[in-house]
Formats: C-alpha cells, sequence, structure tokens
C-alpha cells in the first residue's frame, strides 16, 4: 500500500471541514451503496410494450449506423450471417463467441459454405459473432458482458460484428440493465468488462468529420429474434 | 503542475494571425455547438437531469474519503490493486514501477488527460519506455510533439492537410505516392498503423470518466474504440484517475451518462462506455492479468471545502469551451496549459497557484455562455471571479490594472467628487471626438487600434437615473 493513502485521505477529511458525525457520513455512505436507488428516468421508454421497445431499439440502432434484422429463430441467424457477409462482400468467415445460444446453431445445414471458428481474437478475424446481456431501447445500447462465454476481443478486434438477441433482452433503460446483471451475478458483482455498446467504432478526429472504423468495428449488424 | 499560463497574452496575439489555427477553429465552432443544442433539446428531461448530476456529485463530494475507501475495498475483492498518490511525481513513479515490473518496453494509451496533467509520456520515454498514444487525436499530436488543445478533441486546432503532412513524414515504410486526400485514407492509415501496436504492447494506460464505489469498477467513454483495445490486450491495465471521479452507484454513473455525451459530442451516448471491474478471471478467455488504480489528488484535496469545491464536479464534457468565444478565437494552445477554456482558467491556478496563472481567470468575456451549457451546472464565471479577486488581494495583478483600480476607487468613495470628473471628462470626451467616433485616443491605443470608441451620448448614468426618479414621483 502507498505511503499516501493516509495522508490522502487526511487531507480530503480535514478539508471538508463535516459537521456531520462520523458514523452519521459512514452510515449514509454505506446505505447509498446498499441501495442504488434509481435517479429520474427519462419517460422516452415508459408504457411501451414489448412490441413499442424492439421498435425503438430498431429506431435507435439506425441512428447510430447499425444495420438491423429481425428473425423468427435463432435457427435463422446462420442464413441470415451468410446474407449480411456475402451483401457486404465480405469473406465467409465468422469467429464466434462460445455461447450457449450459439454454440448449437445449424451452421452446416443452414450455411454450410460459411467457416465457422470458435473463441477469442488474437486479431487476425474479419468477422466476428456474439450474443449480449441485454439492449437498451433509450438509446440503441448493447450491453455484453465478458466472460468464458463472452470474449471481449470479438467486439473491438473484427472489422464487422454481428450481435445475436432475443425480443426478450430488449429492456427500456440502463438501470434495468443493472438490475437484471445483479439479478444473474449477485449484487455489486460485475464481469471483468461491461461493454456498452451504441453503434460501430468512429471519429470526429480531423475535421470534426465522421468516419466509421476508427479502430474498433467498421460495422455493426445487429439479429433480433423472436422469443 | 508546470504551466506556461503567463504567456497568455503573447499566445493570443500570435493566435490571432494564426491563419491554419483560425481556419481550424472556424470549422469548431458551430458543429459542436448545434450538435449539443439538438441532443439536449432530444430528451425532455434534460435540464432535471443536469440538477440530478450536480447533486449527485455534490453528494459524493461531502463524502468523498468515504467512498474512495469503498471503491479501494471493491477493487481489491476483485483482485486489482489502488495507489493513493499525493501528486504528479508520485503517481509517475508508480506507474513506472509497474511498468519496470513487467520489464515492459511499450505501453499504449487510451485518451487521459490525466496523464496530460502529469506529464507522463515525457517521463516514460526518458525512462525506456515508449508511449504510444491511440486515441487518433491524441496520436496525431503524438507525433507533432503538441499538447492537446481541446480536452476532448485534442487535434481540434489541425485541418485536414497538416495531418497529411504529418504522416507522411512518420509512416516512411509505406508507399510514398499513396494517396491521402480523403480524410477516410487518413482514418484508415492510422488504424492500420495502430493495430500491431495494440497487439505488442506491454501495458495499456487509460484515464477513467468514472470510479464506481458499489462495484470497483473503472469507467472509460469513447468512440474509437481504442481505450478498449488497450485496457484488454497487454498485459497489465493501469487506471489513472483523480480523486474526484469516484460516483456512488451504477444508477448514479448512468444519469451522468445521460448528460455527458450530450453535452460533448451531441451523441445520445458514446459509442463504446465501458465497465472494468478487475483483472482477467480464471475462466476468462482475455483481459489484462493486472490491474492498478492510480489514484491522484495532485492539489485536488485542498479545493474541497473552499470557494473552488464545485469545479471538482467537472466530467471534462468540453461543453464549456465549444460554447467560448475567447476559446474560439484563440483555441487551446494559447493557454498554455494542459486545461483549457472555461474549466482550464477556474482548475489550472487551483492546481497550479494562482501566483503563475493569474492571467487565466481573465481570460474570460464573462457571456455566461460555459455556465448555462454545462452539464454539471458549474458557476463557472462566479469561480472566475474568485480567482481574480485572490489575484487582486494578492498583489498579483499588473501595475496598471492596480493603479487604475485605486484611481477609480479613489473617486468612488467621494460621490461629490465623482459627479464633478465624470461630467467635465464626459464633455472632454465629446470635444476629442468631435461629435464622431473616437478613432484615437493617447495611452488607449490597445482599444482603438481594433474598434472605435464611440462618443459619450451626453448625461451620465447617474444623471439620467436622477431625472428618471423624479419623473416617477411626479
Ligand atoms: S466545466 Fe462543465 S462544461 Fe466544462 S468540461 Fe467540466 S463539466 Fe463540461
Amino acid at each position: 500500500m502507498s505511503s499516501s493513502r493516509s495522508a490522502v485521505l487526511d487531507k480530503i477529511k480535514s478539508s471538508l471541514k463535516s459537521e456531520a458525525s462520523d458514523q452519521t457520513r459512514r452510515e449514509a455512505v454505506a446505505a447509498r451503496i446498499k441501495k442504488h436507488d434509481r435517479n429520474l428516468i427519462p419517460n422516452r421508454t415508459a408504457g411501451l410494450d414489448k412490441g413499442g421497445l424492439v421498435d425503438l431499439l430498431e429506431t435507435k440502432l439506425k441512428a447510430v449506423d447499425c444495420s438491423v434484422q429481425r428473425l423468427d429463430t435463432l435457427d435463422d441467424v446462420p442464413a441470415a450471417v451468410a446474407e449480411f457477409l456475402k451483401n457486404q462482400n465480405l469473406p465467409a468467415t465468422i469467429r464466434q463467441a462460445p455461447h450457449s445460444s450459439l454454440t448449437s446453431l445449424p451452421w452446416s445445414e443452414k450455411a454450410p459454405m460459411v467457416e465457422v471458428s470458435e473463441g477469442r481474437s488474437y486479431g487476425d478475424d474479419l468477422n466476428s459473432l456474439t450474443a449480449c446481456h441485454a439492449a437498451v431501447a433509450e438509446t440503441g445500447t448493447l450491453m455484453l458482458e465478458s466472460g468464458p462465454e463472452g470474449p471481449t476481443t470479438l467486439n473491438f478486434l473484427p472489422d464487422n460484428h454481428i450481435v445475436v438477441l432475443r425480443e426478450s433482452q430488449v429492456i427500456g433503460t440502463y438501470e434495468e440493465g443493472w438490475d437484471s446483471l445483479r439479478e444473474k451475478r449477485g449484487p455489486a458483482d460485475m464481469p471483468r468488462a461491461l461493454n456498452m455498446i451504441t453503434g460501430p467504432s468512429r471519429t470526429g478526429d480531423i475535421e470534426q468529420t465522421i468516419f466509421l472504423g476508427a479502430h474498433g468495428p467498421r460495422s455493426l449488424h445487429v439479429l433480433i429474434v423472436k422469443d | 503542475m508546470e504551466t506556461q499560463a503567463q504567456e497568455f497574452k503573447s499566445n493570443a496575439v500570435e493566435a490571432l494571425a494564426n491563419q491554419p489555427l483560425q481556419s481550424a477553429m472556424g470549422k469548431m465552432k458551430k458543429g459542436f455547438t448545434e450538435k449539443r443544442r439538438i441532443a439536449a433539446e432530444g430528451l425532455e428531461e434534460f435540464e432535471q437531469l443536469r440538477d440530478q448530476a450536480r447533486d449527485i456529485k455534490n453528494h459524493t463530494l461531502d463524502h468523498l474519503d468515504l467512498y474512495l475507501e469503498a471503491f479501494e475495498e471493491k477493487v481489491k475483492e476483485n483482485g486489482g490493486h489502488v495507489h493513493w498518490c499525493a501528486d504528479g511525481e508520485e503517481a509517475r513513479q508508480t506507474i513506472l514501477k509497474i511498468c519496470r515490473d513487467l520489464d515492459a518496453r511499450t505501453v499504449t494509451k487510451g485518451k487521459s488527460m490525466i496523464t496530460e496533467e502529469i506529464e507522463l509520456n515525457d517521463f516514460l520515454e526518458k525512462n525506456d519506455v515508449e508511449p504510444v498514444e491511440t486515441d487518433l487525436g491524441e496520436y496525431i499530436i503524438q507525433l507533432r510533439g503538441e499538447k492537446p488543445s481541446h480536452i476532448i478533441a485534442p487535434a481540434v486546432h489541425l485541418n485536414q492537410d497538416q495531418v497529411e503532412e504529418d504522416f507522411r513524414r512518420v509512416h516512411t515504410h509505406l508507399p510514398e505516392d499513396r494517396n491521402l486526400v480523403e480524410p477516410r485514407s487518413l482514418v484508415n492509415e492510422a488504424r492500420q498503423v495502430l493495430r500491431q501496436r495494440y497487439i505488442d504492447a506491454d501495458v495499456g494506460i487509460t484515464g477513467a470518466n468514472f470510479l464506481i464505489a458499489e462495484t470497483g469498477s473503472s469507467v472509460i467513454v469513447t468512440n474509437e474504440g481504442n481505450g478498449d483495445l488497450t485496457q484488454t490486450l497487454p498485459k497489465a491495465h493501469i487506471v489513472v484517475a483523480s480523486l474526484e471521479k469516484v460516483v456512488p452507484t451504477l444508477e448514479d454513473a448512468s444519469t451522468i451518462l445521460r448528460v455527458l455525451a450530450r453535452s460533448a459530442t451531441g451523441q445520445e451516448f458514446s459509442a463504446y462506455t465501458t465497465f472494468s471491474t478487475g483483472p482477467k478471471r480464471a475462466d476468462d478467455p482475455d483481459g489484462p492479468e493486472e490491474y492498478h488504480v492510480v489514484l491522484l489528488d495532485n492539489g485536488r484535496s485542498s479545493m474541497l471545502g473552499t470557494e473552488f469545491q464545485e469545479m471538482l464536479r467537472c466530467i471534462r464534457c468540453g461543453a464549456c469551451m465549444n460554447h467560448c468565444p475567447v476559446y474560439h478565437a484563440v483555441g487551446g494552445h494559447a493557454y498554455g496549459s494542459t486545461y483549457v477554456g472555461p474549466m482550464g482558467v477556474v482548475l489550472t491556478p487551483a492546481l497550479a497557484g494562482i501566483e503563475e496563472t493569474g492571467v487565466l481567470p481573465n481570460a474570460s468575456t464573462f457571456c455566461g455562455r460555459c455556465e448555462a451549457v454545462c452539464p454539471m451546472r458549474i458557476p463557472l464565471p462566479k469561480m472566475m471571479r474568485h480567482w481574480r479577486e485572490k489575484e487582486f488581494e494578492k498583489h498579483l495583478s499588473p501595475a496598471a490594472t492596480r493603479y487604475g483600480i485605486g484611481f477609480w476607487a479613489f473617486f468612488a468613495k467621494r460621490p461629490k467628487l465623482y459627479r464633478w470628473f465624470v461630467s467635465t471628462n464626459l464633455a472632454l470626451l465629446k470635444l476629442w471626438g468631435k461629435g464622431d467616433n473616437i478613432r484615437f485616443f493617447p495611452f488607449k491605443d490597445g482599444w482603438t487600434k481594433h474598434r472605435d470608441l464611440p462618443v459619450p451620448e451626453g448625461k451620465s448614468f447617474q444623471q439620467l437615473w436622477k431625472e428618471k426618479q423624479k419623473g416617477a414621483k411626479s
């Protein structure tokens, strides 16, 4: 532990000159963390049913330069991926996340021409396919969780990123995403990386003109599958 | 913190005559403000969210010691390390030690103003560790040996042809006859050049937009994806963050995130907002093996409990400079400090001392636009005034200003004399200007060089006021 720890903390305390007792302050902090109350939630998604949320998500995704396709079943994913790659003139290869929803996709039956491999990326994959934890309709934001089923490298190294999600994963707000994450993992337990992704990579660093594909994916394709 | 703030005035004069800079600033002026306006209007609750964002930070700052302790505990629980650093030197040494322990030769860097503040790149280079900036704007200014001129758009002072020149000068391994006319080709070239650097780097250094006490996470908000590659691929991820970045919960971060991107770039949400929590887990397929948070004070703890505490709410969105007429006119480099624009002229004196930086709080027209757009409702003009008062109290203002104010005060304390002085001078000015605008005035060519001084209308304010009061009574 660095020697400045107590010096910094003491300085903060003496500068603050708080009138509240140490105990009151500690209780306030512990309670706030434990309760993690929501602040004001924008009205934008209030009252929307599932269909309304999915529609809003699609609008918002497109507004941030994603392409979107709706599918009836998970079994339609391989053909949809093959079609996307063909339309974009991309090689028929895909690196997919070892995610339980993806590992049993009927590739050889529905899209035999696509060469599929599984695992993290080391930088030589053009296209990736991943699942996600949730999709936030409010701003078209996908929440992706790292872990054995979700290598983070697949979200950033490939040129083209395809994300599969079920309609039931579409939520209104970030706060709903945190709650479902807590429910899944236990309180205050985060994956090593939680990526909130809103559109493909972009930069405005040259004369404020926006270009896609600065360092991360140049395109982000979202497949929304009915439950 | 070192600054060249004293040179603001001469820098500003040079900047006004610098054609490429003026052309670049002309382009930035409109884009940012329009986009921010549309984004703010596009969210009904935007103004209320600003109030809440302010309240969240106020509460956190009032309990800063405890939230930092809570954050530290969670980082450790997740297998990470927290290094408390009182000043830049301690932070630099801490970072170097982590690099040395890993035999690191190169470090990739995500965009981080804190590492600019502690001048980390120079220091690492001197110690045989090569820092590679990966944000496109930061990469460009690193090639040029410059400092950022904007806190979120570091190369905003440059035009495309200047970037092309730099790429040709540095990327000599690429064919000379390649076409770089399209800005798109510059983006692609940077992507290609930096790709291998991410993979080869031993350590990745990023800043943090937030630290979350509830979970022990650090958060970065980016658009390019460079920060994520920087923190995912190397053996170790070092987060360099100042004390005030902490917020209590994920919910609190979410609220502030709703105003951050909208204020900064006019986006509803930035492309990548990533919460990093500790090093790679046993069953993770990727991620860094070590996770370090370097917590930097560097003068901030002394701002608590003072009239400058509110400045610690700043989330570095850049809206204040995007809307500042002084910044638009002279660009960021004129300020001679890491932090520029309205937030810079308040923060820099607090970190570097008013003695060296007294000129900065005067770099304002007090138009108030910065405060009007600041998502954290920081009263920037008020704090600039506090600094001016301090500058005056400490006898740091230039002699001419001090004598001028003393001269004025002499009359102001003697109302009769004041009235006489004003009315005779009004008459004299009228004579001098011969009823027309005044084009030249002895010792006042600082004013008349650039614009005419209108001739006084006739009566003084006090005379008019008196007449008005009379009129009101009758
Ligand atoms: S002072 Fe306000 S407007 Fe300026 S960078 Fe900080 S938060 Fe943004």
